[in-house]
């Protein structure tokens, strides 16, 4: 295949995984954050582990894989992203190492202490990374400082608190009760009673807050500059970062939806959802609203990428070097592997991840916790 | 220049969490498939003793899976973070395979593990058992990609260097699959991990054997374990012996450091049994040697010579004077000049340009190199000798003694006597460790082997580290540190916990601590 539509299919097929991640980890993010917050008691907790219990693991996939595709299609934004950006994600990181065991170690033992550190440990798996994933997609669209040498090796001089500037907190804020809400509307979708009910408050609540927070996250996207190519050598071809001329330009991230009017079907997308999602969960259709803020979050994300298009990673302290899609890839042969690879897994996956949810569908209760305490989360 | 203390840093950042993965690791690869041939057995006989089998050894299993998915998470990001010039250098290769395992493997194995646990009541009997066969094959799957993964680290077919983008990109994908190192390295590793997942039940079962509880349960698990642990063992120490002969073909250093062979001596060469290397001196003193031995395992022939480490450092040499040459037509190249002379020169060297970059760790430009530089890019460029042929000496010790034990146990088994043999069983007990410390010697052998190269003979480790800061990695492998102490703590806690109460712990009224003649613990009433 021709190496400028194998740039393009592997922009899709990474949004595709992130997405993927979004919409699926996103939601035991979510429930994870909620744990304290909606779980009164600890049967009611342990309803809200188990509906995710049989999937969390699965679903943590789609975040190791897109670090694998990342790895493997753009070699370029995993190194300078990953080394750049190393307290966060490491922040990341130590708080996912809380999701595996606590789920898995958490009901093993009766003792209320032991299990309210590992809700602690649960809720912080869940919030932290959801916050973070946020605050680097802010930092992104606000330029970050590294630059290339002409080996290609990454220099990034900005500091982990650099990160928490007001813009990356108001991105933060957006995934983070983002993903709470995704988890609000599973939960309606997989619980009954007064729990299910707490779901679909808070469910309708946070969408309504995420509403405005997208919305001022746009108009101040409006206000700043956006990262421009002025001129490059052929950005089909092969290239590196350092191949090219970028300027900032004012409200640049809004020139694509000038250039290219479909893509406003984004935002709009993340609109209807949230709105959607207010009136499904006040009409009590879970699984609508969980449909719903399925199509909010993907609307969200995508509006990130559609805005930096065909940026990736800007260097705020050496704008030329900024990361583009066009200059990142893997060589063609490995693209073009891959692609195949990808066009092979991936329907297999979605059919036995599919088969997973069907055979263990249905609402929990506490009742079904109780009866069946020893092999249960 | 890259500070020395930075990549040592990292260096042992990764060995720590590498070596921290590996303990969970081995134990999923063999207990998902002894968890497989029980239920199998339950599935054919209808015996609910099998069941209960799968259960609870699968309630271990959970234990331990949860840990290998925790600390699989830093192995994925690891290299982005503090290899990233690595992760540049190699992504275009490197990076296939793991993400091929993470849609492949991972996806397969996470699934069907939560269908495992929760979907005894929503699945069919047969539907349970083809997930549960279906989590032993994602996780062997992924063994596989990383392995492929890590045998292109020890030999690096199937790709050329690129200047234009400062990095190697790929070739041919088949011979990156099919690098005979990665493909004994493969089975040889998940042979060991099986020898784990056996000895682990086999110990735990020889302790209720011991304590005479529970004993058709304990009975049968160790009659599981023995059979398939004497297949894996066997397996293991055969494919170990083929690893030799790939190691002798493609990777001569690591050979020659682990049999501490510092000259090159007539075929065939001898194995030293033990010895004590001095590397400052290449010499080994107080050496017991096998005549013909390791002759015939590296070369399989009697004529063939083992290249010893003198000569190969001759070789060495060569190639990084050749390598500074690279070094320099690569920056002329850099700067512009695309003369036909300067890129048909630059082609002939460019299998040294890799050697050449050694020098980078004592000198800005290699080209600029002196003697005392290139002496010392020499000296280091084989690993250290000791702490090879010691650990390999471990390991095999270790591999050797399992085999007496679990062949022992399959024979007694068989006889159905082995509750009787209680030498045996305590042998098996304080034995437990053993598989792990052998797969960590072994992977210690296979990673300190490789050094200097992160990339065998292409891409020095020295290089390969992100550009951060000392108190950066200081600072993480502090968290890493106490991370991993507490989980692990939290781990063999329930661990011991668990396998203490037995199958008692499924609360099915059948087991030890719940007849009435036993005053139910608190541990018992709690779990």
């Amino acid at each position: 295949m021709d190496y400028e539509l194998l740039k393009i299919i592997w922009w899709v097929l990474i949004g595709v995984l992130l997405i993927g991640f979004a919409v699926t980890d996103g939601f035991d993010m979510g429930v994870g954050a909620l744990l304290r917050v909606i779980g009164k008691t600890d049967t009611e907790r342990r309803v809200m582990m188990n509906t995710i219990g049989p999937h969390w693991d699965g679903n943590q996939v789609w975040f190791i894989t897109a670090g694998g595709a990342i790895f493997a299609a753009w070699p370029v934004v995993y190194a300078v992203a990953f080394s750049g950006f190393y307290w966060a994600l490491l922040l990341v990181l130590f708080a996912m190492f809380f999701r595996p065991v606590g789920f898995e170690y958490r009901s093993k033992i009766q003792d209320t202490r032991w299990r309210s550190a590992w809700d602690w440990c649960l809720t912080i798996g869940g919030a932290v990374p959801a916050l973070v994933f946020g605050v680097a997609f802010g930092n992104l669209l606000l330029g970050v400082p590294f630059g290339l040498d002409e080996f290609m090796r990454s220099t990034y001089t900005g500091s982990f608190w650099a990160l928490l500037n007001p813009f990356g907190l108001l991105c933060g804020l957006v995934s983070l009760l983002m993903l709470a809400m995704h988890g609000g509307t599973y939960l309606q979708m997989r619980t009954a009673g007064d729990l299910h009910e707490r779901a679909r408050r808070i469910s309708l609540l946070l969408a309504l807050v995420v509403a405005v927070l997208f919305a001022a996250g746009g108009v101040w996207v409006s206000m700043m500059d956006g990262y421009v190519i002025q001129t490059s050598a052929d950005l089909a071809g092969v290239v590196t970062p350092l191949d090219k001329t970028v300027v900032l330009k004012e409200a640049g991230w809004l020139d694509n939806y000038g250039k290219y009017p479909w893509m406003l079907i984004a935002p709009m997308l993340g609109f209807a959802g949230l709105i959607l999602t207010i009136l499904t969960s006040m009409a009590n259709k879970g699984s609508l609203a969980f449909i719903s803020s399925s199509l909010a979050v993907t609307g969200i994300i995508l509006t990130a990428g559609f805005s930096l298009f065909p940026f990736l990673m800007p260097s705020s302290s050496t704008p030329d070097h900024s990361l583009t899609m066009w200059d990142v890839t893997s060589s063609q042969t490995t693209l073009n592997i891959m692609f195949w690879v990808a066009m092979v897994f991936v329907p297999i996956v979605l059919s036995y991840t599919i088969w997973g949810y069907y055979k263990m569908w249905g609402r929990l209760t506490t009742d079904f916790i109780e009866e069946n305490q020893y092999s249960t989360y | 220049m890259i500070s020395e203390s930075l990549v040592d840093l990292s260096r042992l950042q990764f060995a720590i969490t590498a070596f921290y993965h590996f303990l969970f690791v081995p134990l999923t690869l063999g207990l998902s498939f002894i968890l497989a041939i029980m239920e199998s057995a339950y599935v054919l006989s209808g015996k609910q003793v099998y069941k209960d089998m799968t259960k609870f050894w699968g309630k271990l299993f959970g234990i331990n899976f949860a840990l290998g998915v925790t600390t699989g998470l830093t192995m994925e990001f690891q290299f982005g973070t503090n290899w990233a010039y690595y992760s540049h250098y190699v992504g275009d290769i490197f990076g296939a395979p793991l993400a091929i395992e993470g849609l492949m493997a991972f996806f397969l194995e996470s699934t069907m593990i939560g269908l495992f646990f929760f979907g005894w009541d929503r699945l069919s009997k047969v539907q349970h058992l083809v997930v549960t066969w279906l989590v032993a094959i994602g996780s062997n799957m992924s063994a596989l990609w990383i392995l492929i993964a890590n045998g292109w680290m020890q030999n690096p077919v199937g790709a050329e260097f690129n200047f234009d983008t400062m990095r190697m990109e790929m070739m041919s994908f088949t011979e990156v699959i099919f690098n005979p190192v990665a493909q004994v390295k493969f089975v040889h590793t998940v042979s060991a991990g099986y020898v784990t997942g056996a000895m682990f039940v086999l110990a735990i079962s020889a302790y209720y054997m011991l304590k005479k509880r529970d004993l058709p349960f304990a009975r049968r698990s160790f009659a599981i374990a023995s059979s398939f642990g004497l297949a894996s063992i066997l397996s293991v120490i055969i494919l170990g012996d083929e690893s030799g002969y790939e190691i002798g073909d493609v990777q001569k250093v690591k050979l020659a450091a682990i049999e501490a062979e510092w000259e090159t001596h007539e075929a065939p060469a001898a194995f030293t049994l033990f010895g004590i290397p001095d590397q400052e001196n290449m010499e080994t003193d107080y050496a017991i040697k096998i005549p013909y031995a390791l002759g015939l395992i590296a070369t399989r022939s009697v004529t063939e010579e083992v290249t010893g480490l003198k000569d190969l450092m001759a070789e060495h040499e060569v190639r990084i004077r050749n390598g500074m040459v690279a070094y320099d037509l690569l920056t002329q190249i850099k700067a512009g000049d695309r003369s036909d002379e300067t890129m048909a020169d630059f082609k002939s060297r460019v299998d040294d340009l890799g050697y050449g970059l050694l020098l980078k760790k004592y000198v800005e430009n290699p080209a600029e190199a002196t003697e005392a530089d290139i002496q010392k890019a020499v000296d280091n460029s084989i690993p250290a000798v000791a702490p090879m042929f010691f650990t390999f000496r471990i390991m095999v010790g270790l591999g050797f003694l399992m085999l007496i034990l679990i062949g022992l146990s399959f024979y007694y088994s068989a006889k159905g006597t082995a509750e009787n043999q209680r030498w045996l069983l305590y042998a098996l007990l304080f034995s437990l460790p053993a598989p792990w410390i052998a797969c960590e010697m072994g992977w210690f052998v296979a990673e300190f082997g490789r050094q200097p190269w992160s990339i065998g003979e292409i891409l020095p480790t020295h290089l390969s580290a992100s550009t951060r800061s000392v108190t950066d990695i200081l600072l993480s492998l502090a968290g890493f540190i106490a991370f991993y102490t507490v989980l692990l703590i939290v781990e063999m806690y329930l661990m011991i916990r668990f396998a203490r109460l037995g199958p008692s712990s499924l609360h099915t009224g059948r087991y030890h601590w719940e007849q009435s003649n036993h005053t139910p613990t608190t541990a018992s009433a709690q779990a």
